[in-house]
């Protein structure tokens, strides 16, 4: 089993950084397992399609702009994770849903994609994420060690 | 009756950018560019230590990761008067090469591209003919009849399973899309291998940069890659030697095939060479620094004004009093406090919101000014100002791109050709093949320098109580980046980044002149309002890119082309 575990988002927009948090205190909590790989993907787009290839899983981090209250956590998996904007101007704007539709495409696609979100209270300039983001944090870690669990892999705490 | 076109955001990873354009005749008669988010980055910066500023400047933006990181560690050098030796001269200068290099490939294919060629035409295409019409072009292997017909099955399921996924939404079918179905299929084809490419060029700053997206090598001084040719954790030969495999691979691609495709739209669409120019003023700074105190360099920079080559004046290193004390920032169309223009390192970001007033405030871009002037940054620029300083390989490239688009058009295309929405694309081309030349170039001099027994990688920076101020420049992907840092007892006292898309996304400056985006849209005929892929055309030939990164993954429905008779 090949698992990729990303979290993607900007650390200098508060709450924008919570999946790149919940990485950071993933590693923190527990052993990472032999064949589960933590990636900081930071703001980056098309780039991050290398290291999508190849892997059987991916389990995705990131922020979720849903209606719902803040903090609230979401799970997304296979078709329901969003690959796709319905309106988009043209075809040009690469984010994370865009780069999993490229994936699609070009046949690398992970067979199993889960996506762990939360929704944000704030995304205004700043290092630190608002209080009720910033408590789910290590709920959000605990969840992506039950997905690695769930998958079959066992895990540790530290 | 007048029409008002808006277009609100233009892209989304890059930023929050939104174009108002008034159309009467068919035609843009007005334009407008706001920049829809307060950036204020930099204030996180003060007070922080100069030396982990560059750790934060990286994540400023989605895209151009690497080069907010390059600019950083500058400034503090710059302030500093600190040296940076050979090696690590060499290793920034390749990390920076490939990363202009994939930017570049990925903006063609991935962000621009489909512009111009319309995927869903290709399914109609004969692989046969497409075959043999891109043998006259090139003698890429991957052009082959069974390479063809497995994009376009490829394709056909795609789209037969009602899903164009990446492709959905475009402007299929629209009246202002001209090429053939086998010019589309080929080029669908090349957009699928790009990104494979990009990958491979995305490894090279992995192996140098240690990590990809945001890089983790360098130190204000230098770089953090030991180098011990024989020991495998570090920067050894045999990573070396596999960086070489990498750097010719991308060769390949990029006088097979991304060259030739620009060349063929370029031809195909020669009609676009009379509209976009826009602001004729070109700035650009030097890149590449072959010493340890930047004053020599692998690529010139300079000054064009109006559109006249003769005129250039040359910008001849990092100390470059020209460029310091021409650059100013006016904040009277910009939602912050005050009309001066004021020079960087003075620089105020106090906001001030109002509503979008059309004659008034806009837009939370500062207006960029160099000697007065509005200025077009980027490719384009670059690859006029590297020309008119008789840069070899520059001349050699821009001929050749220029004499193929005349032989596919049938006329004589000329260098004036290139002031236009698809000269921007044609010199970005260029300027890719002129860069890959130059990571050649480095590669060489790595390999030589530390054959000469030199392993210096780091020169540490000693920091003075007083206050000092340095500048750092970087000719980045989208062109002229700086940062600009004030240091004061050891501490960051301000910092101010002028990025490329401040400079071409500019709003109107303090004498009401329109930035770059805003004049090149001006006389742009539009065939469908609702549709105006023409808009998008010339604003994305300037690869636009506001600096805040926003990666939210968004589940609600939003407008966006609004059109309203006025």
């Amino acid at each position: 089993m090949n698992v990729l575990v990303m979290g993607i988002g900007n650390l200098l927009l508060q709450d924008e950084g919570a999946g790149v948090w919940v990485v950071e205190e993933f590693e923190k909590r527990y052993e990472t397992p032999e064949g589960v790989e933590l990636l900081d993907g930071g703001t980056s787009g098309i780039e991050l399609l290398q290291y999508i290839y190849g892997r059987d899983v991916l389990i995705l981090i990131d922020v979720v702009r849903n209606g719902d209250p803040c903090g609230t956590l979401t799970r997304f998996e296979g078709d329901d994770v969003p690959a796709l904007f319905q309106k988009k101007i043209s075809p040009h704007q690469l984010g994370i849903s865009d780069l999993l539709a490229t994936a699609r495409l070009v046949d690398m696609m992970p067979k199993q994609v889960i996506l762990l979100g939360i929704e944000p209270k704030s995304i205004d300039t700043g290092l630190e994420l608002t209080p009720e983001i910033g408590a789910q944090i290590g709920r959000m870690a605990d969840l992506v060690a039950e997905e690695i669990t769930a998958l079959g892999i066992p895990i540790m705490q530290k | 009756m007048a029409t008002r076109i808006t277009i609100d955001p233009v892209t989304r990873i890059e930023g929050h950018l939104r174009v108002d354009c008034e159309l009467s005749g068919g035609k843009v008669s007005n334009a407008w560019a706001s920049g829809q988010m307060w950036r204020g980055i930099e204030t996180i910066l003060k007070g922080r230590d100069p030396r982990e500023a560059w750790l934060f400047t990286q994540r400023i933006c989605g895209v151009c990761t690497t080069v907010h990181a390059i600019a950083s560690v500058r400034s503090v050098e710059s302030a500093l008067k600190l040296e940076v030796p050979l090696n690590a001269q060499y290793i920034r200068n390749m990390l920076i090469a490939a990363h202009a290099i994939q930017d570049h490939i990925v903006h063609f294919y991935h962000l621009s591209a489909l512009d111009w060629v319309d995927v869903t035409s290709a399914l109609k295409a004969d692989p046969k003919k497409t075959a043999s019409l891109a043998q006259g072009i090139s003698s890429w292997h991957l052009n082959s009849v069974q390479e063809l017909s497995q994009t376009q099955e490829r394709l056909k399921a795609f789209v037969g399973g009602g899903q164009l996924g990446i492709f959905a939404n475009g402007y299929w079918g629209h009246p202002a899309m001209k090429l053939s179905p086998e010019v589309n299929l080929l080029a669908t084809t090349h957009y699928l291998q790009a990104l494979e490419v990009q990958r491979r060029a995305n490894m090279i700053i992995s192996i140098l940069g240690s990590k990809t997206p945001h890089i983790q090598n360098l130190a204000v001084g230098g770089v953090t890659n030991a180098i011990n040719t024989d020991s495998p954790s570090t920067l050894s030969m045999e990573r070396l030697f596999y960086v070489k495999t990498l750097i010719d691979e991308l060769g390949d691609f990029i006088n097979n095939v991304y060259l030739p495709d620009v060349c063929a739209i370029g031809a195909f669409y020669s009609e676009w060479t009379a509209y976009g120019a826009g602001v004729m003023n070109y700035l650009s700074v030097p890149e590449y620094p072959l010493d340890t105190k930047c004053t020599s360099f692998a690529h010139a920079g300079g000054y064009i004004p109006n559109g006249d080559v003769s005129k250039f004046q040359p910008i001849k290193n990092f100390q470059d009093e020209y460029f310091i004390k021409g650059v100013s920032e006016s904040n009277k169309h910009a939602w912050y406090k005050g009309n001066a223009d004021l020079h960087p390192w003075k620089g105020e970001t106090d906001p001030e919101y109002t509503d979008f007033q059309d004659n008034g405030k806009y837009s939370w871009v500062k207006a960029p000014t160099f000697h007065g002037a509005p200025a077009q940054v980027g490719p384009l620029a670059n690859v006029l100002c590297m020309y008119a300083a008789g840069h070899a390989p520059t001349k050699k490239y821009t001929e050749k791109a220029l004499a193929t688009v005349s032989s596919l058009a049938g006329k004589t295309v000329g260098i004036g050709a290139l002031h236009s929405t698809i000269g921007r694309h044609a010199a970005r081309a260029v300027r890719a093949a002129v860069i890959h030349e130059t990571l050649q170039n480095q590669w060489q001099l790595l390999i030589e320098n530390i054959g000469k027994g030199d392993t210096t990688i780091f020169n540490k920076p000693e920091f003075p109580n007083g206050e000092v101020r340095g500048v750092g420049m970087h000719e980045a992907p989208r062109g002229v980046l700086s940062h600009w840092i004030v240091i004061d007892k050891k501490k960051i006292k301000n910092y101010q980044a002028v990025v490329p898309s401040t400079w071409n996304s500019s709003p109107r400056n303090s004498k009401d002149a329109p930035g770059p985006y805003e004049a090149s849209l001006i006389g742009t005929p539009i065939a469908v309002p609702d549709k105006p892929l023409e808009v998008l055309r010339t604003v994305h030939s300037f690869d636009p890119c506001l600096a805040c990164a926003i990666h939210l993954v968004d589940k609600e429905n939003k407008e966006i082309v609004k059109v309203r008779a006025l």
